[in-house]
């Protein structure tokens, strides 16, 4: 990304934002026929440019369920490596479950977030075809849950904070995942987030796909993302089981409640950390600035706590959802 | 109507007599013949090909408790809190639910004595929306591992769901977290967690407090799995092996203990709860 105007030409642009997409193109051509020297083509690309910026902010400003279940999966969303790079220092990557295998669906290890010693634990979906295969797309098996939960441990027995960035669409659904205890691995995981005797800080940062997200997510605090999604199983999903149609994602993923904004009036998460205007995609150095903030202040909070009292703050926010 | 039955009809006397219909049921698995009231008698086990067909959880208290015990009430939990429809509004869903079954919500506890062993036991009744898991199973969880806790006793779980229930979208999902919460409490208490799997149990529920026991049973042939199988059939494109994700499958996988047959099952909790019960204090 040499520039502004580079980086926003490979933005790929999602179905709703189809007439920005047709302002930029607009602007990209009246850019390369313009040379500096024709101050009528200038002030219209500024005309236009003020236009999209415009029309950008308006459409994320109400954006459905649905649209923000696709920014939530954009192809160029940050991931847990490009927050690794951005806000996380000194990282040293931890492998493996000692058990069965090394699952890159699931990327943990120790690192420093803004001084604080930490364990950074997350999905990783890839960013290409190589590195979405390598990551499964970032559905993780048995043995990823089992290094989170060995990883886990390990920050509860050397006092480290453990720091969560959520975003898989599920875990994987597979017959080897199945023969080696994917439900149990996800049980066990949600366990050990319980079990922590030292602040848990979770984010959802793209999609929190059903159990594969909150067997990472069983937190202290959890926030979100302000267009990331979290759900108990995808739109698409809930739309061929309860419509008995894949054609009503839209609607399921408004019915279920899906959004940041949903989810923090109905108590599930904490706070939301804002997004640059037109999305974490459109610039990812700011998403990760705030996300680092965010998560800063929240350990910060809780390492006031003691061991015991984190944990029973951690079960009294679980208990409470569904009571009355 | 055929005009036998409206002849039958008009004569008060024979009205209500059985059908050849409610007579008569035909085996889910073999599809053998099976009288009714002798396959009831059998447990609901086929007797040609020991297929163990759905129970719900009046049976189930009959079957694996003590005469005496005693039905615990089903928690109040906010309902629709998301204002959920999808083809139908999710209270008309629980309405239709609720008159087709004796119990308001799909996890039903009790406490009474597994031969004279002490014990809450929870079912969870397919025939209630599936079994599915929201926010008054998640409640009847932990209120079912209190009155263990209360009463020193285990805490015994006989599942049967889909999974989450959809209709209370993240609320749904976040009672396997808060299930789990129990299960450590019933834990921290030095307290036994036995687990029945019975057919089926799967997604959410499975993978949170129906995977979490000291002691893991599964029912023969019980369907026990994370993911559906066409999900995963669409995944990997392959034909799925032979009897896959069935209790024998886990059990030679190594995520059960034991697949026992429903008659020893009240036997087989019973020796269990005698070894694993808290011993009295001197």
């Amino acid at each position: 990304m040499a520039d502004d105007t580079d980086w926003k030409i490979m933005i790929s642009f999602l179905d709703f934002e189809k007439p920005i997409a047709e302002l930029e193109a607009r602007i990209a051509e009246l850019r390369a026929t313009a040379d500096g020297s024709d101050l009528d083509i200038e002030s219209e690309i500024d005309k236009l440019a003020k236009k999209s910026a415009g029309m950008l902010e308006t459409t994320y400003a109400k954006l459905s369920p649905w649209q923000k279940t696709q920014v939530a999966r954009h192809p160029q969303r940050p991931h847990f490596v490009d927050y690794l790079r951005l806000i996380f220092t000194d990282f040293v990557a931890l492998a493996g479950d000692r058990t069965y295998g090394e699952d890159a669906a699931i990327i943990g290890g120790l690192a420093t977030l803004d001084g604080r010693k930490v364990m950074v634990i997350g999905h990783e979906k890839g960013h290409d075809t190589a590195t979405r295969i390598k990551h499964n797309f970032g559905m993780a098996k048995p043995e990823g849950y089992r290094k989170a939960i060995r990883l886990m441990e390990m920050a509860s027995k050397f006092g480290l904070p453990v720091v969560t960035l959520v975003d898989t669409a599920g875990a994987f659904p597979g017959v080897e995942a199945e023969e080696r205890g994917q439900s149990e691995a996800i049980a066990r995981s949600t366990e050990a987030c319980l079990a922590l005797g030292v602040p848990m800080v979770a984010v959802i940062v793209g999609e929190g796909g059903s159990g594969g997200a909150v067997a990472i997510a069983a937190a202290n605090t959890v926030l979100m993302l302000e267009h990331s999604v979290y759900s108990v199983i995808s739109p698409e999903g809930a739309s061929s089981i309860l419509w008995r149609t894949p054609d009503k994602a839209a609607d399921a993923a408004t019915a279920m409640k899906v959004t940041a904004q949903d989810l923090l009036g109905l108590k599930v998460i904490d706070g939301i950390v804002p997004e640059p205007i037109g999305g974490a995609h459109r610039d990812p150095t700011a998403t990760a600035r705030a996300l680092a903030d965010a998560v800063g202040r929240e350990l910060d909070a809780l390492g006031r706590l003691s061991g015991a009292d984190l944990i029973r703050q951690r079960e009294e926010r679980f208990l409470a959802i569904g009571s009355l | 109507m055929s005009w036998l039955d409206k002849v039958r009809n008009s004569i008060s006397s024979l009205a209500k007599r059985d059908t050849p219909d409610e007579l008569w049921m035909k085996c889910a698995s073999c599809g053998e013949m099976l009288f009714i009231k002798e396959f009831e008698a059998n447990l609901s086990v086929c007797p040609k090909c020991e297929h163990h067909g759905r129970i719900g959880a009046k049976a189930r208290f009959d079957l694996l408790l003590d005469t005496g015990y005693t039905v615990l009430p089903t928690p109040k939990v906010p309902e629709n809190p998301l204002n959920f429809r999808d083809t139908k509004k999710y209270p008309d869903r629980l309405k239709a639910a609720r008159a087709t079954n004796p119990y308001p919500d799909a996890l039903t506890n009790a406490y009474g004595a597994v031969n004279g062993a002490k014990a809450v036991l929870g079912v969870q009744d397919f025939k209630f929306m599936g079994g599915s898991m929201g926010m008054a199973v998640g409640e009847a969880f932990v209120a079912g591992v209190e009155k263990a806790i209360a009463e020193n006793c285990a805490y015994v779980i006989v599942t049967a769901a889909g999974g989450a229930r959809m209709q209370e979208g993240i609320l749904s999902l976040m009672q396997m977290p808060k299930t789990t919460v129990a299960t450590r409490r019933l834990a921290a208490a030095g307290l036994p967690y036995i687990v029945v799997l019975t057919d089926p149990t799967t997604g959410g529920v499975t993978a949170s407090y129906a995977m979490l026991g000291d002691v893991q049973i599964a029912e023969p042939g019980a369907l026990i799995g994370f993911a559906g199988q066409r999900v995963i059939q669409d995944t990997i494109r392959e034909k799925l092996p032979d009897g896959f994700q069935r209790a024998e499958y886990l059990h030679a996988h190594g995520m059960v203990d034991m697949v026992v047959h429903r008659k020893d099952l009240k036997d087989t909790l019973a020796t269990l709860l005698g070894y694993l019960a808290r011993k009295e204090v001197a």
